[in-house]
């Protein structure tokens, strides 16, 4: 964990909601608390209040009263950006057109009134660490997306920020590059060590660089943890559906078992005579043998996608159950087949939402 | 074959619409320079009616230019924070600024001019002094301004790039300098253009705003043609082209360069 070697500062954000002037609630009151040099992802759908957050926390938008922002126990609430001390990679990245590459990755420097040897020194440490080598005099309408992205981030931490803010900095990449811009990032943020936070709706991105993943929905946390916990142990249907891949079972639990149409899986861990709403991952899902399972169906689909293969199993339950299984596994549409699913792995959720 | 007849015939369409336009102000030019212009070219060629214009005229050509770039000066020092202002504002408030500031060029420019006389023309220094011609150029060229740099803006995002700039330390003005009014710079040397060139040939305005001490070129070009030879006249048109034609080439050339980058 990176919090160990961690510098840069904490983040405490209390009570921080955001209504914009039409009316309209970006962001109900929340309280989050991001440690030293933890990297912490702001996850969820467009519109969850995800930017409106990490606005707040950079000094792009005012917490509506009541709401504050503090770094290490300093209130920033009323601070501008501009002496907040933080970096920031936005999603168009927002390099200065009139300026060479080298003078958007210095802009920061002279600000501050280093001197030009210096500045000259920081910025090739830069373009050296984000891999852009070559381009230093090129003009941004020269550089491809992958290497604004790297200008935006090298510009963005060459100021040596107490805080770095990434708003969906890879969204704008087609998807081969955005997966190895995701592992590039990835070391980056861990050698630097600073208090990151990270804001996408690529649920992948958040398990790769956060420590910990707050899901956001409707302008409200759903749950905040770290990575596996998150995919694991959802505390929320959307939880359980915006992340992965999951079957939500809703069924009626008789002797510690959920009675669905195609048979009765046991469950740990629940009164009999109520009804539960239940995840299954697909992938914890094995397909064995009909006549020996408790639970069978009749296989509707199958989609083969390389390393695995999905198939959509009907008469398991009311709707139609996806099944991970091995790529080398036969299987054809309209067989019938056994499915087993180990109890541990059967996640009970709350039953409204 | 029949490409280049198409292309032959769109060519002497354009060349005889061309020919309409500058037939009359080459003849107008000509007779500027011509002994007398009943009697034609064949009376000979003559500078006196120039020298005659600059003698009775040169303050009014002066007057102008400096009026036109004190114009400029207000519009740029007032039009771009303007512009800035209302784009990064937004909403139905801005929209009405924006609107009023557009108001001028629906309204005739005798209107205006009528409007400032009443408000102003009470103050008999400011009534006099060419100061009161510019408060009326500047309401007529604002828009011009404002329009082009807001144009601008539209297309580039400035407002992220303005909070790029935020973000990386710089304080307000510092970010209009460095980042704002570099980026807004097309818009900018097309909104100059266009204010320069306007406040030069404005007459509705200044025929009313102006004083016998107070004359711009326009006015004296009126003037003249009321009250001289036609020759005069003529002479007056020749200088003022010869002075805003490399004037009008030279802006549109820095605009060109620094667009194209």
């Amino acid at each position: 964990m990176s919090q160990s070697a961690g510098h840069g500062a904490s983040v405490h954000i209390d009570n921080c909601g955001k209504t914009f002037a039409d009316g309209t609630r970006a962001l109900e009151a929340a309280s989050l608390d991001i440690a030293r040099g933890e990297t912490m992802v702001l996850l969820g759908p467009s519109g969850c209040g995800k930017t409106t957050m990490l606005r707040i926390i950079a000094g792009l938008e005012v917490p509506d009263p009541g709401g504050r922002v503090l770094f290490d126990d300093e209130d920033m609430t009323a601070v501008p950006i501009e002496r907040r001390n933080v970096g920031m990679v936005f999603q168009s990245y927002a390099l200065f057109p009139n300026m060479s590459v080298a003078d958007n990755i210095g802009y920061g420097l002279k600000i501050r009134g280093l001197p030009t040897a210096e500045r000259a020194k920081r910025i090739a440490e830069l373009v050296e660490l984000t891999n852009i080598s070559g381009l230093e005099n090129r003009r941004i309408d020269q550089l491809s997306g992958g290497q604004r992205q790297r200008v935006a981030l090298a510009r963005a931490v060459a100021i040596r920020p107490k805080i770095l803010l990434l708003d969906e900095p890879l969204t704008a990449l087609d998807a081969a590059l955005r997966e190895r811009l995701r592992g590039e990032l990835n070391r980056l943020l861990r050698a630097l060590g600073i208090t990151t936070i990270y804001v996408t709706h690529d649920q992948a991105e958040a398990m790769e660089l956060g420590d910990r993943i707050v899901v956001m929905s409707k302008g409200r946390i759903a749950q905040i943890g770290a990575p596996r916990d998150i995919y694991f142990a959802p505390r929320s249907r959307f939880v359980a559906e915006f992340i992965g891949a999951a079957n939500i079972v809703d069924a009626p639990i008789a002797n510690g078992h959920m009675v669905l149409p195609g048979g009765r899986q046991p469950i740990d861990g629940i009164a009999d005579g109520s009804a539960v709403i239940a995840m299954i991952r697909p992938e914890t899902i094995r397909v064995v043998d009909a006549a020996s399972a408790n639970l069978a169906g009749v296989v509707d689909q199958v989609s083969f996608v390389g390393d695995r293969q999905r198939l959509t199993v009907g008469g398991v339950s009311d709707k139609p159950i996806m099944v991970d299984a091995p790529n080398t596994l036969s299987v054809r549409i309209g067989e019938r087949i056994g499915l087993s699913i180990a109890p541990n792995t059967v996640r009970l959720l709350p039953a409204d939402n | 074959m029949r490409d280049r007849l198409i292309f032959a015939a769109q060519l002497a369409f354009t060349l005889v619409v061309a020919a309409f336009l500058v037939v009359p102000a080459g003849l107008s030019m000509a007779a500027g320079v011509t002994v007398s212009y009943f009697r034609g070219i064949q009376s000979g060629l003559t500078l006196q009616w120039v020298a005659q214009v600059w003698e009775l005229y040169a303050g009014t050509i002066l007057l102008s230019f400096v009026i036109a770039f004190a114009t400029l000066a207000v519009t740029l020092a007032a039009g771009v924070p303007a512009a800035y202002a209302l784009h990064v504002r937004g909403g139905r408030v801005s929209r009405v600024i924006e609107e009023i500031i557009t108001l001028p060029l629906a309204i005739p420019g005798l209107a205006i001019a009528l409007a400032l006389l009443l408000t102003y023309g009470g103050f008999s220094d400011f009534r006099r002094s060419w100061l009161f011609i510019l408060i009326g150029h500047v309401i007529f060229t604002m828009p011009f301004m404002v329009r082009s740099v807001m144009a601008v803006f539209a297309t580039i995002d400035i407002r992220t790039l303005d909070e790029g700039a935020a973000s990386l330390g710089a304080s307000p003005p510092r970010r209009f300098r460095d980042v704002i009014v570099p980026n807004a710079m097309p818009g900018i040397l097309a909104g100059s253009l266009m204010v320069v060139t306007l406040s030069l040939g404005e007459f509705n305005l200044t025929w009313m705003l102006h004083t016998p001490l107070t004359k711009t070129l326009p006015i004296g070009l009126a003037d003249s043609y009321a009250s001289m030879r036609l020759e005069v006249a003529s002479a007056y048109t020749l200088i003022f082209f010869v002075m805003i034609v490399p004037l009008l080439v030279a802006m549109q050339m820095l605009a060109d360069g620094k667009g194209a980058r």
